[in-house]
């Protein structure tokens, strides 16, 4: 069965994010990128799948600018086989990912895509789901343990009330989280290695996809900043606190 | 030389963050325990740390001097005791085989030294020949298919784990200096081969060293390295020479772990009402680490460049093993009046890297014989 994972090109998880002077998005100049974290987990799992006899191929995606084939790089030298890099330069909306990925597939056939929960860079959560949407596929979120047999996937689900199990009808999308695995680190040979595997580049109009953003990004600032806390000498005095000042009881 | 940077900077990355997330969390453990987690020396086998330098076609890394030094400036962000693991394969261990093994000799050995399969452990130094070295009393005695030894090795790094060492003795009796000496590389565990108690240290704590005795040590003739007698002191000077470079870019990646530890501690430590690291006193300690630390790094990778060129850098990189370990040194102790007395407590990393740093300015050449060897190569060098 082939697997295929996207892998998406974010700031570096170490990095402190700053937010531009006018407001118009993140400052990227001079910053550490690295693999999404969640994707990284996604990887690991096709590899893991691959390890066990299940996966015979591992395809990774990413799409975005040139230095995308980075992040693919890193993905083979994990242990992925091959690679695409969708190039385009602006902005990709989940919805146009989604898409793109979609396009892919259709040429790909993979028995199984898995990709990360959301990418750290704006948290949407919404490609696998989207992705899952658009071929009408089943698709299981939030993915902490996952176990392959008889064309189906059983896969746990983290959400808010626990832990839902649920089985899928492959081929699937799977949608990883934290806790499915922890990632390898990518062996010295092999990331030597990874520079010679292949990486197929195609671009939104080879696949039939306008790439056109929907959203306009009106603003983007920082947080507020947090106020230092203050000690409390009772448990009454904490519950009146709660109740008159935070108005959270 | 740097053959290709986008694989470089990938694999830094993944050391960088290989020595921040797993090594640097486990420093304290390490250093109370004396000992490096099997888990971690497993995950150094599978991220190719052993085979840093040897070639590709024995299966290792085969980096040029240049990314070895790289490599060894992210590694030295943490406590030399997990360098140690992997450090005498990738050095000391090795390099007297890969320079001037046989092609039989360095085929049984180097792939298994590359994947960490075995450990391999460099035995010149004995209780009466330390800098100088030449006047080793270890004696080899040619005695039927093969050879005798007998003798006491003193400090050798990684003996208690070590499969192989590159050991150096006497086969000619009549030439008591460095003529005499040959090199062997000796199967462990061997007959008539026994090893001394752990020696207890100042520092480097999860390193191991200890003595190794040889009394009536048999080993067949083709244990001679490079099939020939008498070369053997030539073999251990040329393997010192490539390690200088190493040992430097280990002791400026520390100095500049310490400096981040200073600087962090100085941006938040309040004294007077400010952090400390306002107070001008302090900043010229922090500048001068950030100058000394950068120079070094400045000499070894111009240094490693040139070497990668085939350039000559015996007397250069003797300045960069003898100025980086003095240097080292210095920005431990700026690093550690910084912390004040935190500094002195055993609960910051700082007390820790104090102590282990101090043996950089003595192993592998003391700073004399640093001084020695630069200043005779330079009047060597007007010579007429
Ligand atoms: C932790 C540790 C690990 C080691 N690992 C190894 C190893 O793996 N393999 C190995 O073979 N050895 C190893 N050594 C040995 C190390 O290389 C020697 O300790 C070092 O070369 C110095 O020799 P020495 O201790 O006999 O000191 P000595 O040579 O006795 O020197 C004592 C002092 O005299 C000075 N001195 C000596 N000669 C001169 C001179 N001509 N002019 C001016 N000053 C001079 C020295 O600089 C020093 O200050 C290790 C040592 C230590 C402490």
């Amino acid at each position: 069965m082939k697997v295929l994972v996207a892998v998406k090109r974010v700031i570096d998880y170490n990095v402190k994010v700053r937010v531009k002077a006018d407001g118009s998005g993140v400052d990227l100049a001079n910053v550490k990128m690295s693999m999404n974290p969640f994707d990284e987990i996604a990887v690991e799992q096709a590899i893991r799948l691959k390890e066990a006899g299940v996966a015979t191929e591992i395809v990774a995606v990413s799409l975005g600018i040139e230095q995308c084939q980075e992040t693919l790089r890193t993905a083979l030298a994990m242990g992925a086989d091959r690679a695409i890099h969708v190039h385009h330069d602006g902005e990709l909306e989940p919805l146009v990912v989604a898409k793109l990925l979609k396009a892919i597939i259709a040429t790909e056939q993979p028995g199984l895509v898995i990709v990360g929960k959301q990418a750290i860079d704006d948290d949407c959560n919404q490609t696998g789901q989207m992705l899952a949407g658009l071929l009408g596929w089943p698709q299981g979120t939030f993915v902490s343990r996952l176990k392959l047999e008889n064309g189906k996937a059983l896969a746990t689900r983290e959400v808010d009330g626990g832990l839902e199990n649920v089985e899928l009808t492959l081929p699937a999308i799977l949608t990883v989280d934290l806790r499915l695995n922890e990632p390898r680190y990518a062996s010295l040979p092999n990331i030597m290695k990874a520079r010679k595997k292949p990486i197929e580049k195609r671009t939104p109009a080879e696949l039939g996809v306008d790439p056109t953003p929907r959203l306009k990004t009106l603003k983007v600032s920082e947080p507020p900043k947090r106020l230092a806390g203050v000690k409390v000498d009772s448990v009454a005095a904490l519950v009146t606190k709660l109740k008159q000042e935070a108005g959270v009881i | 030389m740097i053959r290709d940077q986008k694989a470089l900077d990938q694999l830094l990355d993944t050391l960088a963050r290989f020595v921040g997330e797993r090594l640097i969390p486990l420093e304290a453990q390490v250093a109370h325990d004396e000992a490096v987690p099997d888990a971690i020396v497993d995950e150094m086998r599978g991220l190719g740390l052993f085979g840093l330098s040897i070639p590709e076609a024995y299966g290792g890394l085969e980096l040029t001097m240049e990314e070895e030094c790289l490599a060894v400036l992210v590694l030295g962000r943490t406590s030399a005791a997990f360098r140690g693991v992997f450090g005498t394969n990738v050095g000391i261990g090795s390099q007297g085989l890969l320079v001037d093994g046989t092609e039989e000799q360095k085929r049984r050995y180097l792939p298994k030294l590359a994947t960490g399969e075995i450990i391999g452990s460099f035995a010149l130094t004995e209780p009466d020949a330390g800098s100088d070295a030449g006047s080793l009393k270890t004696t080899a005695k040619r005695d039927g298919n093969g050879y005798v030894i007998n003798g006491t090795k003193r400090f050798i790094t990684n003996a208690p784990r070590a499969d192989l060492f590159t050991l150096f003795a006497r086969t000619n009796p009549c030439e008591p200096g460095a003529k005499g000496v040959s090199a062997f590389l000796v199967a462990a565990p061997t007959p008539g081969l026994r090893l001394g108690p752990i020696d207890r240290k100042m520092g480097q704590a999860g390193t191991v060293t200890s003595d190794v005795i040889l009394e009536d040590c048999r080993v067949p003739a083709d244990a001679l390295l490079g099939g020939k007698e008498g070369l053997g002191f030539k073999t251990a000077m040329k393997v010192l020479d490539r390690g200088r470079l190493h040992i430097a870019a280990a002791c400026t990646g520390t100095a500049e772990r310490l400096i981040a530890d200073a600087l962090s501690y100085a941006t938040t430590r309040q004294q007077f009402g400010k952090p400390i690291a306002e107070h001008q006193l302090v900043q010229a300690m922090l500048a001068d680490c950030r100058t000394e630390a950068f120079a070094a790094r400045c000499m070894v990778l111009e240094t490693a460049r040139a070497k990668d060129e085939g350039k000559d850098v015996a007397t250069d990189a003797s300045c960069c093993k003898y100025f980086a370990s003095e240097m080292v040194g210095r920005v431990a102790d700026r690093a550690l009046q910084i912390h004040g007395g935190n500094g002195y407590m055993a609960a910051y990393a700082v007390e820790r890297f104090y102590r282990d740093v101090r043996l950089y300015r003595i192993y592998e050449g003391t700073s004399q014989i640093q001084q020695l060897v630069i200043a005779r190569n330079m009047i060597r060098g007007i010579a007429p």
